[in-house]
């Protein structure tokens, strides 16, 4: 099957339900500009033209209850962030009012709108432009929050996204755009709910959410050399949270970390750690380990972010530790690094 | 429609929102009625002249107070009595309240209670109803207050921006809550600042309620013509206290003078007076005054009588 990156994918999920759908549209700062929120955007303004596709003044409060507003008068919004950051200048939209309005008209008015926030670190981005924030948004009945890992999971779970009549927010970290996969080009849809293994093993689970999946996988075929043996879950939607799959790995493999691309305290980790404790607590052999950001905001210097962000050693050490193992030499081993990815302002 | 008919109208529907206040004073004591009330009590001119001049099918969004605009633009008395009284005949099945009205099959697309909150989701729905051509459009209703609000700027702008069929009315009573305008607004007009935007500004101060008809009636048209926003600035008084049933000039914020100078034109008396004045009989007016006066009563007992949703209601309605 042809393979194309997760950026895309996105692009052309949406690309297609724009065509099935003129009740479509796409917005927010910088969606039609000549960068394309990462090329995200390409070719929508030329396709559909800037009634469907069209930039906003910096007012991010008001454009996310304006998708609201078009949402609630039956039309398909799609609202875009170039960083979840500044979604939160939206929060009271999305707290007060996007989550609740269903809710809050008895049920007669549906809520049909996408919130594309773009995650992770980049190149030295600082503390304002690399949070994830995810699990905030999960916290709020009446929102849905997803984070696919895959380029096939970014476009069939963007489609769903897109004709789901709830509001989601569609989570994509910066570092995925360049990942490849298998990608159909017809259009399909991923269901929004359910988790995915996408590695199976026996000897420990390893629940992870979205960049962490890559680093997870790294780990996982360093540890297959010496026999031991990882199972790793991608919980891909965070709210609505299905925990079947989850329990039923932790109840083969007896062991458990959750590697999540956020900051560990209060954050989602602590929600599938409590639900897998509730499930499975007598027949576990080890506490659950969290693996996590450091508890800082995100500094620039590359030392310092390298310190900041957990990655595949981190994983590494953690499985180590919990199945009491010597820690093995990885001094030839080679980690993902994004050093020839960015040179400079992006 | 002829002159005197249109006040005949006007007169009744802001005698609707009077009385279904009053009776809220009467009854709420009971404590049956449980969400707290902010009262349109002086503002009904407002609500009525501007629901009036908007067609039936058009939308409006509200605030907390929104008890004038609910009943100006949908006469029901019904279904408001049973969400106040929280009941499984509802609205909303109680689930909304007072502040949380909500009746999209009559154009009143819901209210809420953080200030200015509303305003870009209305301005969101007009640009929907532009694309569907549609012709509808949307008032959406806040206090002075709200202009002090990041989000009210941002979406006057926006909706100026994108030349959108949206009233913006916004109805001063000088409070945010008990705070006054003097400690709140680092500029003298409102009025004057909004009107350096790409839309239409009317500002008047005045309880006739066909003066506000017509005004508004008359911005409709120019906002049709043009295709650039209205933005309507209306004075009135709030009777009572910022929630709750009872007056509240004891507390020192304002004076009971100022009140009583504006009772002195009260919107609804001044209407009835107009009436009179206009030859309608006043064998005429009161009996649809009593005609209002049963209905009003009669949902209130409905209301009382209904039976509560089921427990399990808490449930229904998060996601699709």
């Amino acid at each position: 099957m042809r393979r194309i990156t997760y950026c895309d994918a996105l692009n052309e999920a949406i690309a297609q339900e724009m065509e099935r759908d003129p009740q479509v549209f796409i917005y927010g700062l910088g969606v039609p500009d000549h960068k394309r929120i990462f090329g995200s955007t390409n070719g929508l303004v030329e396709k559909f033209g800037k009634e469907r596709c069209f930039d906003t003044p910096l007012s991010e409060d008001a454009m996310t209850g304006f998708g609201l507003g078009a949402a609630i008068n039956g039309m398909r919004p799609i609202h875009v962030h170039i960083r979840v950051d500044f979604l939160l200048l939206a929060i009271n939209q999305l707290a007060n009012m996007v989550s609740s309005y269903r809710y809050f008209s008895g049920g007669k008015l549906n809520v049909p709108m996408v919130i594309r926030a773009i995650i992770g670190r980049g190149w030295g981005q600082g503390h304002q432009h690399s949070k994830s924030m995810y699990s905030i948004f999960a916290h709020i009945p009446g929102l849905k929050v997803v984070l696919p890992t895959t380029p096939y999971d970014a476009k069939g779970m963007l489609i769903s996204a897109i004709r789901d009549d709830n509001p989601i927010v569609f989570i994509e970290h910066r570092w995925l755009y360049w990942q490849t996969g298998e990608v159909p080009e017809e259009p399909y849809t991923v269901p929004i709910g359910p988790p995915n293994v996408v590695r199976e093993g026996k000897d420990i689970t390893i629940v992870t959410t979205s960049w962490m999946n890559v680093e997870s996988m790294k780990a996982a075929e360093i540890l297959a050399r010496r026999d031991v043996d990882v199972e790793i879950v991608d919980v891909r939607t965070i709210a609505p949270f299905e925990d079947d799959l989850i329990v039923e790995s932790v109840l083969k493999t007896g062991h458990c970390i959750v590697a999540d691309n956020d900051w560990v305290e209060c954050g989602f980790s602590a929600e599938v750690a409590a639900r897998i404790y509730d499930k499975c607590f007598r027949r576990m052999k080890s506490p659950i380990g969290r693996i996590g950001f450091a508890f800082t905001p995100c500094p620039t210097a590359r030392h310092l972010e390298n310190t900041f962000y957990p990655n595949a050693v981190t994983i590494i050490r953690a499985i180590e530790e919990k199945l009491d193992l010597e820690p093995m030499d990885l001094s030839e081993e080679e980690f993902y690094s994004h050093e020839n990815r960015f040179k400079g302002p992006f | 429609m002829d002159i005197k008919k249109l006040n005949f109208e006007l007169y009744k529907k802001m005698f609707l929102v009077r009385r279904a206040e009053e009776m809220i004073q009467i009854y709420y004591p009971e404590d049956h009625m449980k969400t707290p009330m902010h009262m349109s009590m002086g503002e009904e001119a407002i609500a009525v002249g501007v629901c009036h001049a908007m067609k039936q099918e058009d939308q409006i969004f509200g605030t907390y107070r929104s008890h004038g605009i609910y009943l100006a633009k949908t006469m029901d008395t019904d279904d408001f009595f049973a969400e106040m009284y929280g009941k499984d005949t509802a609205l909303l099945k109680g689930k909304g309240g007072s502040m949380h009205m909500c009746a999209t099959d009559k154009g009143f697309m819901g209210a809420s209670a953080i200030v200015a909150s509303a305003i870009p989701v209305a301005v969101g729905a007009s640009f929907a109803n532009k694309m569907a051509k549609n012709e509808k459009c949307v008032a959406v209703f806040f206090g002075d207050g709200a202009t002090n609000e990041g989000v009210f700027w941002e979406s006057l702008n926006v909706a100026c921006l994108m030349k959108l069929p949206i009233l913006f009315v916004c109805e001063d009573n000088g409070f945010a809550v008990h705070t006054p305008k003097s400690e709140r607004e680092g500029y003298g007009s409102l009025s004057d600042i909004v009107s350096k935007f790409n839309c239409h500004v009317i500002s008047e101060e005045t309880t006739d309620v066909e003066v506000i008809y017509n005004l508004t009636r008359d911005g409709i048209k120019l906002m049709n013509d043009t295709g650039m926003p209205l933005f309507l600035h209306f004075r009135y008084y709030r009777y009572l206290e910022h929630v709750g049933i009872d007056e509240d000039y004891e507390a020192g914020y304002r004076s009971k003078e100022e009140y009583l100078k504006w009772l002195e034109r009260d919107p609804v008396r001044l209407q009835r007076e107009k009436l009179l004045a206009g030859d309608i009989d006043e064998i005429e007016i009161k009996n649809i005054e009593s005609a209002i006066n049963e209905k009003v009563m009669k949902s209130i007992t409905k209301a009382q009588g209904s039976p509560c949703c089921d427990c399990s209601e808490l449930f229904e309605g998060v996601l699709a």
